[in-house]
């Protein structure tokens, strides 16, 4: 039995959290919160140097070829430092469609772009509001290979190279996936409005964009499914990140702020807080490293892991930045503390991928097949 | 990451398979398997007959209290070795409970506090399930509290003469032996004025008295303490160090009592799969759903959480503070699953006896357990403490008697009044 990252992993964390500790200060998030760049390009060039953005491509296509693990250490890091910077959809949405989905010319053309950062992708899938199975809400159309339709909100879509887009075609009932080059005359995109801009997302119009199709071609739901499994385990270990990080600055400002002659960590209301959030974090930590598990050796529970690391780590993040806030008490409300940065990002991270209801269905679901 | 066993422990879980395959009482398995929190499904004499006899057969066979010293009774197994053992035992390990405080507590508590005689007189007889131990600590005004307690024991000769009474003593009906802390000494602060004991239940002046709990069963008991006479060869390590002892007591309850809690979710689930509604399966209900995934994390999370202590003492480590969380989690889960099972029953919600009731009541029987549960063996808030300053580094709260003489330390009904009572007096007496 174990249950841990190896020597080499923990290595591999201590070398990322340097990189972001250099590149990624506090100012980095709040830079882009404010300004008017969509992601801080010097932190992806830095990122990209480092080889992060390889890792999870095969060496023949210029990556690392590394297993599942080592990004889940690189996106943990990532989501303590709130990076901000396209790499949940260029990484693991866009390179693991290529991966799974991608002709052998699609894969040549890319992959190595992808491992070098030179190229940012992202998937285009929603259209509408509500609760819906992720080939269900599709409208978009290609028809002679040319596409039409409007995707919101379609992260880092602003800053993407290229697209991965569900779309449906004459032939078939169910929608398939497409890849197009976002410089296209046919794509119009605008950066939309969200609740944390310090990652961007976009509303794509497509008017007759030429799109290409991916491999295998027909209904693309089963690879939507597994890929955003497995993007969903990353995500929850940036959430992760963001919860340890918001409970140690919660944790810190406990013992530093003095009120009533006392250090505001020895009342109770502010020490069971505290403790509560702990106690959300390390069943998302447990959570989330079964999730590393089925990720890195493709485990028939990979269903289960996603949908638990997921709900997990949401839960934890949501619950950290909050009280985060609170125990700061009204400086935690104020536009330049960073408790507000966390408060956002945890806020859209449990949007991310379908939102809870999606993640809850998909988890009782696989516990009732494992029961049976 | 791997879950696998390294070879050594592969080699070990078959052994230990190999041994409860051929030696286990597998005619009471079912019996067993069906056993659910707070509802025991064998009569109590049934029981400890059943369970003394498992507990001798595995002394036997070596494979009791494994990690504790061969020369006591034990195998001096590792701690991982101790793990595979409780998995390899199953439902078996059900027949342990009435042990678990004399193996998992008093018998820690003797290994390292006790003389060389007083282990080689009692480890043996606990491990084999002979003796059977129970901690005499809390107290009625005591609670959370458990250093402010009042049962005295003086000193005459080569003898200690104790008077008090303890409560919330589970096993006291049926135990040989319990572990006493009690106060020698009220001049001084009240951590240093403690000492610990054992005593022979069946002691003169000592009287126990069941207390029938919330829902009707009594584990617990209170015990009186009348004159009752101690030797002093029973005492365990220094006059006044009873305090110090008590904590090793406490950390290894924790233990003891973590590893053998069920969340209720399995059971949850299983009765959601059964449930229909007039919309159908009740399981397709997006409310109901929402519920399940949320007791769903927790129950995972608790499992893959002791994998991760499992790892870390695969590893030679020692497990790190992320179990101390067990208890309190599961308590609390156990209790809303219980609600909202219930809320889901309708009118028969209510019913108890196993031959009415859904599921043969329970979920019934977690609600009426599971108020307790959220008490014994360190409340919720006690748990958030020890969370909040042992593992987040908090300060302690504060202790107005800590320092203060045992004797000067004010008691229930004589605090003096709140300020804000004085006010409303005031207010009233204007408007008189």
């Amino acid at each position: 039995m174990d249950f841990d990252f190896s020597d080499e992993q923990h290595e591999l964390r201590h070398q990322v959290r340097k990189l972001l500790a250099r590149w990624c200060p506090a100012s980095a998030p709040r830079e882009i919160l404010e300004g008017t760049e969509s992601y801080d390009r010097n932190l992806w060039r830095a990122v990209a140097e480092m080889g992060l953005t390889a890792i999870a491509i095969p060496e023949n296509y210029g990556g690392l070829g590394l297993a599942g693990l080592e990004l889940c250490v690189v996106a943990e890091e990532l989501g303590r430092a709130l990076a901000p910077i396209p790499f949940s959809s260029s990484v693991y949405l866009a390179t693991e469609f290529l991966l799974a989905a991608g002709s052998p010319e699609q894969k040549k053309g890319l992959l190595p772009r992808l491992a070098s950062g030179e190229a940012i992708g992202c998937l285009a899938l929603s259209e509408r509001s509500g609760v819906r199975r992720p080939a269900e809400q599709v409208t978009a159309k290609v028809s002679k290979g040319r596409l039409s339709g409007v995707k919101t909100p379609v992260a880092d879509g602003d800053v993407a190279t290229f697209a991965v887009v569900a779309a449906r075609t004459d032939s078939d009932d169910a929608p398939g996936l497409f890849l197009v080059d976002l410089s296209d005359p046919g794509v119009q995109r605008e950066t939309v409005r969200t609740i944390d801009p310090t990652r961007s997302h976009a509303r794509i119009t497509f008017r007759d964009a030429r799109a290409e199709p991916m491999a295998p071609p027909g209904p693309a739901s089963g690879i939507i499914d597994a890929v955003r499994d497995r993007a969903s385990i990353l995500i929850a270990f940036e959430q992760l990140g963001g919860a340890e990080r918001a409970l140690e600055m919660a944790r810190d400002y406990a013992l530093e702020r003095i009120a009533f002659g006392r250090q505001i960590g020895s009342f109770q209301s502010i020490k069971h807080m505290l403790a509560n959030m702990y106690v959300a974090t390390t069943l998302a930590r447990s959570n989330c490293y079964f999730g590393a598990w089925a990720l890195s050796s493709a485990a028939a529970e990979l269903p289960q892991a996603a949908a638990a690391a997921h709900l997990s780590a949401t839960e934890a993040f949501q619950l950290c930045s909050k009280n985060s806030i609170q125990i700061h008490g009204g400086a935690g409300f104020t536009w330049k503390s960073d408790c507000g940065l966390f408060y956002r990002r945890a806020n859209l991270l449990a949007l991310s991928l379908g939102g809870p209801r999606h993640w809850q269905r998909r988890l009782v679901d696989s516990l009732r097949s494992a029961a049976a | 990451m791997d879950f696998n066993d390294t070879d050594q422990e592969a080699e070990f879980r078959r052994e230990v398979r190999d041994w409860i395959a051929r030696n286990a009482p597998t005619e009471l398995w079912e019996t067993l398997n069906s056993f659910s929190f707070g509802q025991a499904k064998m009569d109590s004499d049934a029981l400890m007959r059943h369970s003394k006899a498992w507990q001798r057969k595995k002394h036997v066979g070596g494979w009791a209290c494994l990690n504790w010293p061969k020369a006591y009774g034990g195998r001096g197994a590792t701690p991982i070795e101790r793990v595979i053992w409780q998995q390899e035992e199953g439902v078996y390990a059900m027949l342990s409970a009435v042990f678990t405080l004399g193996i998992g507590m008093c018998g820690p508590t003797l290994l390292e506090n006790a003389s060389e005689a007083q282990c080689r007189r009692h480890l043996p007889k606990i491990a084999s399930g002979e003796e059977v131990w129970c901690q005499l600590f809390s107290e009625p005004s005591g609670g959370s509290d458990l250093a402010g307690l009042r049962t005295s024991a003086k000193r005459e000769g080569d003898e200690w003469v104790v008077d008090g009474q303890k409560i919330w003593t589970t096993g006291a009906h049926y135990s040989d032996y319990g572990l006493l802390l009690a106060r020698t000494d009220f001049t001084v602060p009240k951590h240093r004025g403690l000492t610990m004991f054992y005593v022979d239940m069946k002691t003169p002046g000592i009287e126990v008295r069941p207390i029938k709990q919330l829902n009707g069963q009594s584990e617990f008991n209170e015990v009186y303490f009348t004159g009752a006479r101690i030797p002093d060869a029973q005492r365990i390590g220094d006059v006044g160090a009873g305090w110090h002892i008590s904590l090793t007591t406490l950390m290894n309850e924790r233990l003891a009592v973590g590893g053998v809690m069920p969340t209720g979710f399995p059971e949850m689930l299983a009765f959601c799969e059964a449930l229909q509604t007039d919309a159908g399966p009740a399981i397709e209900d997006p409310d109901i759903c929402a519920h399940l995934a949320g007791w769903a994390i927790r129950h995972l999370g608790l499992k893959h959480t002791s994998n991760r202590t499992l790892s870390a003492l695969s590893n030679g480590k020692l497990p790190g503070p992320e179990n101390s969380i067990a208890k309190l989690v599961i308590s609390q889960t156990l209790q809303e699953i219980a609600h909202y099972a219930m809320s889901l029953q309708g009118d028969w919600g209510i019913l108890v006896d196993e031959a009415d009731a859904v599921d043969e009541g329970r979920f019934q029987a977690y609600l009426l357990r599971s108020p307790g549960m959220r008490i014994e063996g360190g409340t919720d808030e006690i748990l958030r403490n020890i969370i909040g300053e042992r593992v987040l580094g908090l300060p302690a709260d504060i202790r107005v008697d800590k320092t203060m003489p045992f004797n000067q330390i004010p008691v229930s009904g004589t605090a003096p009044s709140h300020p804000a009572a004085a006010r409303s007096d005031v207010v009233d007496n204007r408007a008189v």
